[in-house]
């Protein structure tokens, strides 16, 4: 009995994951495959499906590499915080308090053709009547909008990542580093970052796999003008009532998360020690 | 529990004994506080006692033939939407109402409403009740761009792109506006408005020469419109916010800028095109199974719903708009008597084209909306040449239209089979 105990308290939560995530899972790549590839032929002849892969790319490429850059610099800056550090970190994690959609409807507020932005720039004088910054005629805007309001929101979840990790690197090194006459740049670049490398790369599959599912923000800021894949995916499932195109997409959005997972686990894998 | 028990039975059976009352099965005005309006309001003054129940959409002729196979008839009266009653006729489940339509007359239903109500039969198969559509609504500041002779009640979609570029002209914006959002309701405007205008049709000419000019003026017409459209799901907010001077969307969606300031807007038909004044009614109406319980209490209850003053009772509690002729009361809320005046110019039009929701096609309709928004994003947002998109979609159309084999529905010509897309 003593055997079975640890299985049968971890018991509800594999049957919990099991009915709940697999038995989805394996319905939806059913689905998704009903009719051969029918659907996924439906999927790439759309008008959207080239935007939508194209924005979801260019969003992940772009936010991913900006935040694990900001991120980096944060954590570092933190570490010579001595006085209320936990205040600071505590303000800089505020937006992962904050829903997507939330966060999506706040920029948007900021960003409208009467949005807080404008009115700033109006009393500047920079313009002189609303501009608009978030339709299909402004393409680069659009996509710099949705940038900074992914900024904004999930900087917070590699910073604390990167924190924790940074948190576990022993102060000796850096001392040892210190006493054989390393410049900071040295310290940084042979000490901290291949010890935070684990770190970096947790955040990094976390990071995407997350931006793979971007969609709130996306959808309040861009609507109909910036296609990504999960949009489409629920365009097809509600709107067009389409389960099958829908499954497809969602399948894509799977199988993209994994590669790139894989990709991350390739790249930055550490040497056993 | 066996208290509960007791009560259960006790509901079940009330109906039974309660059979004095005409039952009033419903798929409008299902939510609570819209039913609680119809029963304490709308129907309060009616002589007879109503049991109004509601349910959705899709279980409607579920119901009515579940009732007809099992040879229990509970319902005296039906109210749903005009595409909701077909499948209804299809099944030959409902009573002819030709000589109350004919007691009706004088109420001055508009003989275009009371048509759709004979399905294309001889038989009138239900009354006109109640009725809702998409209209224009435009900032009085907008007024003075107006082309030279135009009239606002009589637009043509011509004079639409002139003034929206006059408006463009003067005040260096863009001020037409659309709901073309992702929740917006922009397909009703090619399926309901735009094609019928241009093709006198929906689906049949959906690739015709006549199409292809549609689209080739409407892309013109596009340059005078806020780019910000795409985002636009309720035309009500852009125009109070003066984004938008002149804009198109369904009545309920531009009611609130009505009635919040009902000076500064004026409210009038959509335009017109070469084929007419195409407009898409939603229009909900009366039905009686056949082998109600009480054919003639159900009658009554009908005549009682088409009476002027209970047509606006309905307006003013629910926001749909009566079918008959009705002298507005003075008090009228003042958005609210604009959006009358509106549907009612609309539909008395003298080259008022109805044109119906879609009917038959079932979950697919989703489908069939995407094929016309997929074709206005890529001929006017994206600049493709109309002849090889319309070529096109064409082909998605014809397989949503075999597959569902849903025949054409007005004002596309009538079909045996699917409606064709030739």
């Amino acid at each position: 009995m003593r055997r079975l105990t640890p299985y049968l308290l971890i018991a509800p939560s594999l049957i919990f994951l099991g009915v709940l995530f697999f038995v989805p899972l394996v319905e939806t790549v059913a689905l998704a495959f009903q009719g051969g590839a029918d659907n996924f032929a439906r999927m790439r002849d759309d008008l959207n499906f080239n935007d939508a892969v194209t924005d979801t790319f260019a969003i992940i490429v772009i936010v991913v590499l900006l935040q694990l850059l900001l991120a980096l610099v944060m954590a570092l800056m933190l570490r010579h915080v001595q006085v209320g550090r936990g205040l600071v970190l505590w303000i800089w994690s505020i937006p992962l308090g904050v829903s997507d959609l939330a966060a999506g409807l706040v920029w948007l507020a900021i960003l409208t053709d009467r949005g807080y932005l404008n009115t700033v720039l109006a009393k500047l004088g920079v313009i002189s009547g609303p501009a608009s910054w978030l339709t299909y005629e402004t393409p680069a805007t659009l996509l710099a909008a949705i940038v900074v309001a992914e900024l904004w929101r999930a900087t917070a979840i590699v910073l604390v990542i990167l924190v924790a990790g940074l948190e576990l690197i022993p102060k000796e090194f850096g001392e040892a580093a210190d006493v054989f006459g390393a410049t900071p740049w040295q310290r940084f670049r042979r000490v901290t970052l291949p010890l935070l490398k684990p770190s970096i790369q947790t955040a990094l599959i976390l990071r995407t796999v997350l931006a793979f599912e971007m969609f709130a923000v996306v959808l309040s800021l861009g609507g109909r003008n910036f296609p990504v894949l999960m949009s489409e995916a629920f365009n097809w499932q509600y709107a067009q009532q389409d389960y099958g195109v829908a499954a497809a997409y969602a399948v894509v959005v799977m199988a993209v998360s994994l590669a790139a997972t894989a990709f991350y686990l390739v790249l930055l894998r550490s040497p056993a020690r | 529990m066996i208290r509960s028990v007791v009560l259960g039975l006790a509901l079940l059976a009330a109906p039974a004994l309660a059979r004095a009352e005409t039952v009033f099965l419903s798929t409008q005005l299902r939510p609570v506080e819209e039913a609680q309006k119809m029963r304490e309001v709308i129907l309060k003054d009616f002589s007879g006692s109503v049991d109004y129940v509601v349910e959705l959409p899709p279980q409607l002729p579920v119901r009515i033939k579940a009732e007809a196979e099992g040879g229990k008839h509970t319902i005296d009266v039906v109210g749903a939407l005009h595409g909701e009653l077909q499948p209804l006729v299809s099944m030959n489940a409902l009573a002819p109402l030709d000589s109350l339509a004919a007691s009706l007359r004088d109420r001055g239903i508009p003989d275009s409403l009371m048509a759709l109500g004979r399905f294309g039969t001889e038989h009138q198969l239900y009354i006109p009740w109640m009725q809702a559509t998409y209209i224009m609504v435009a900032n009085k500041q907008a007024l003075p761009f107006l082309p030279q002779g135009a009239d606002l009640n009589a637009l043509t979609y011509d004079q639409l792109a002139a003034w929206a570029d006059a408006v463009q002209e003067k005040t260096g914006k863009r001020l037409l506006g659309f709901p073309a959002g992702p929740q917006g309701l922009m397909h009703r405007f090619f399926e309901g408005f735009l094609y019928p205008s241009y093709t006198g049709g929906v689906v049949t000419p959906f690739r015709s020469p006549e199409a292809e000019a549609m689209w080739t003026k409407f892309a013109a017409l596009w340059k005078g419109v806020n780019p910000n459209s795409t985002n636009y799901n309720f035309m009500q907010e852009p125009l109070l916010a003066g984004d938008v001077w002149i804009a198109f969307d369904h009545i309920a969606r531009v009611l609130d800028a009505l009635r919040q300031k009902p000076d500064d807007f004026v409210a009038f038909p959509a335009p017109s095109g070469p084929k007419g004044r195409g407009y898409m009614p939603v229009l909900a109406g009366l039905a009686i199974p056949k082998d109600a319980p009480d054919a003639k209490a159900g009658a009554d209850l009908i005549a009682y719903l088409a009476q002027p003053a209970t047509q606006i009772a309905t307006a003013r509690a629910v926001g749909f708009f009566p079918v008959v002729k009705a002298e507005l009361p003075p008090d009228l809320d003042p958005g609210l008597k604009l959006g009358v005046a509106a549907i009612e110019r609309t539909q008395s039009a003298k080259d008022a084209l109805p044109t119906l929701l879609p009917i038959g096609l079932g979950q697919r309709g989703g489908e069939f909306d995407k094929v016309y928004m997929d074709t206005f994003q890529l001929i006017v947002l994206r600049g493709q040449k109309p002849r090889a998109v319309l070529d096109r979609e064409a082909e998605t159309l014809r397989r949503i239209m075999t597959e569902t084999a849903a025949p054409c529905w007005t004002p596309d010509p009538a079909s045996t089979g699917a409606c064709p897309v030739p």
